[in-house]
């Protein structure tokens, strides 16, 4: 056998390999993205379509274009001489929506930076046991945990109880069914999701930045603000947009902690699926609510862009 | 001058109340659940009356047996597809469209919840119409979707820190590529694979907003019923339902725990 005729077999059968790889790869990646395509990405070109389509008298949908939902959203169309005059109702939940969200990613930073920072100076061997201990009821069911609160913050709930022995309040804090039920549910609710990407930013965190820091007479203050949370930004960044997304979409917390009364985005949406029976609206209220969501990513990717440009 | 390098003011005091504001609304409803009073506030005595009223209720037996078998059937139709395609995409050199394919497989996790839902219930309801087809298979596969990047998570993190060199050494002894896959790939694999059937199944076996919009009558999973409950008045049965849910997961989870120790290993 010549040399040439070796390498060219050599050849062959390296493209063979090559393409049954390529054709196992197929293969083993077809149910993934079928499931997820066909029952995920699918059903989402459905909702565009639907969002410009007529509602049906009994729910679903007529096949008749209309932009009627998205005009819906900001506008009431008057019925004796269709003008369309400004209507807020719609854009006030939105907005709700976006200041509980935003309102709860505060909340949980100033709660889940320094749990965050306690647990990322605990000697090693005990962090697994306190990550463990914050991730726990992350994986106990959201709506029974949003019951549990329930039950806490109720008039007759535990808070209340305590706080009237002590002697601290005459009668009870009526905290239910207000914002700030919701605004304390979605806390609770994503607390977590602030802590972990903190913690596995500050895990990194070399201390001796910080002993620099005392030893150039910065005061405790100045080393956390100017050192460590610009070393934990990534961290930060990502547990906010973690909050505030699930934030923005919730549906159990303000279904049960404001009493069906305080609305956001997701039952909003929910209720046109449901009881309201226009399923153009509801498609075109949670395109609008995935639009919002895809500029907070797209403003963090610009930004994270920027910021590794400028670095590098 | 000495001082503890990493100690700020008020860090710890607020750790703690992190951990307790997030275990004390569990435990109460917990403690109340054993409680022999009607009360959700006052304690009387201890009683596992409102377990065994639990257990009798037929609504509640019916929702469990629902949350299983659907919890069953996408944790299984997830994690064969979850594992196929980490090893497709740890296992094979990179290719183009590899980044297009982890978005595809977490997509579920980028979209709130509730536009999955809708959008689910609009392709089913489109298909409902076209097909005449009823049945709870629609509520399973909608489970098995989303359940699918829970359970590719962790297989793909086994199989990043799993070295070639056994596969590699078994191929060396003339094993045929099936023989290499069952008998050495798959076995190491293992943990991953079991941790991730485990999230898929107690994610599975929580979700509400998207069963609550896709589920056709009769098709009641235990939160779906633990929500009409609540919304129809608190009773002390809930709570002994929730309490049962909280320690199945719980107990799941704990057990997570110890396989990916055991993984690390």
């Amino acid at each position: 056998m010549s040399e040439r005729e070796d390498t060219s077999t050599l050849a062959a059968a390296v493209d063979h390999n090559r393409r049954t790889e390529r054709l196992t790869r197929t293969w083993l990646l077809a149910p993934a993205l079928v499931i997820i395509l066909a029952i995920s990405i699918l059903p989402l070109g459905i909702t565009v379509l639907y969002s410009f389509l007529t509602p049906g008298t009994y729910g679903g949908v007529t096949w008749e274009f209309s932009t009627d939902s998205y005009v819906q959203f900001l506008f009431q169309r008057d019925i004796f001489d269709d003008t369309l005059v400004f209507n807020s109702a719609y854009l006030s939940i939105f907005l709700r929506s976006i200041g509980l969200a935003l309102g709860a990613t505060i909340g949980a930073l100033i709660l889940g930076f320094p749990t965050a920072y306690f647990i990322a100076t605990k000697p090693r061997e005990q962090r697994n046991i306190w990550l463990f201990l914050i991730t726990l009821p992350f994986w106990t069911n959201l709506l029974i945990r949003t019951y549990a609160m329930l039950l806490i913050i109720r008039d007759e709930g535990i808070i209340n109880i305590v706080l009237m022995k002590v002697g601290i309040i005459g009668s009870p804090l009526s905290i239910l069914y207000t914002d700030t039920a919701v605004f304390i549910g979605l806390i609770y609710s994503f607390l977590p999701f602030m802590v972990l990407p903190i913690y596995a930013s500050l895990e990194k965190l070399d201390f001796s930045l910080v002993e620099a820091g005392y030893d150039l007479y910065a005061s405790r203050l100045k080393v956390l603000f100017h050192v460590i949370v610009p070393l934990a930004k990534p961290g930060i960044v990502a547990g906010c947009i973690l909050v505030f997304i699930p934030g923005l979409g919730a549906y159990i917390t303000p279904e049960l902690l404001g009493g069906g009364k305080k609305l956001m985005i997701g039952n909003m949406i929910a209720m046109q699926f449901g009881a309201s029976r226009n399923w153009p609206f509801g498609s075109a209220a949670a395109l609008i609510l995935m639009a919002l969501v895809v500029v907070v990513l797209l403003v963090n990717a610009l930004a994270t862009g920027r910021e590794a440009r400028s670095n590098g | 001058m000495v001082r503890d390098l990493k100690a700020m003011l008020g860090f710890n005091a607020t750790a703690w109340i992190c951990i307790v504001t997030l275990y004390l609304p569990i435990l109460v409803l917990i403690a109340f659940s054993f409680n022999a009073n009607r009360s959700v506030v006052l304690w009387t005595e201890f009683s596992l009356d409102w377990y065994v009223k639990a257990m009798d209720n037929d609504g509640i037996r019916n929702a469990a047996w629902v949350s299983v078998k659907i919890a069953l059937f996408a944790t299984v139709i997830s994690t064969v597809a979850a594992t196929m395609a980490a090893l497709a995409t740890t296992r094979t050199k990179r290719f183009a469209g590899q980044g297009m394919v982890y978005g595809i497989i977490n997509q579920p996790l980028m979209i709130p919840e509730i536009v999955t839902a809708i959008a689910t219930l609009s392709l089913f309801a489109l298909v409902k119409r076209m097909t005449g087809l009823t049945g709870i298979g629609y509520l399973m596969l909608a489970h098995a979707a989303f359940c699918i990047p829970f359970a590719y998570m962790p297989i793909r993190a086994r199989l990043e820190n799993m070295t070639l060199t056994l596969e590699q050494a078994a191929a060396d002894l003339y094993a045929p590529p099936l023989k290499v896959f069952t008998l050495v790939t798959l076995p190491l694999l293992g943990p991953g694979i079991v941790s991730g059937a485990m999230l898929a199944f107690v994610v599975s076996l929580d979700d509400v907003i998207i069963t609550l919009m896709v589920a056709g009558p009769g098709e009641t999973t235990l939160p779906i019923y633990i929500l009409g409950a609540i919304r129809r008045g608190i009773t002390p049965e809930i709570n002994a339902v929730s309490t049962i849910l909280v320690a199945v997961s719980v107990l799941l989870v704990v057990l997570l725990f110890f396989v990916q120790r055991r993984m690390q290993r």
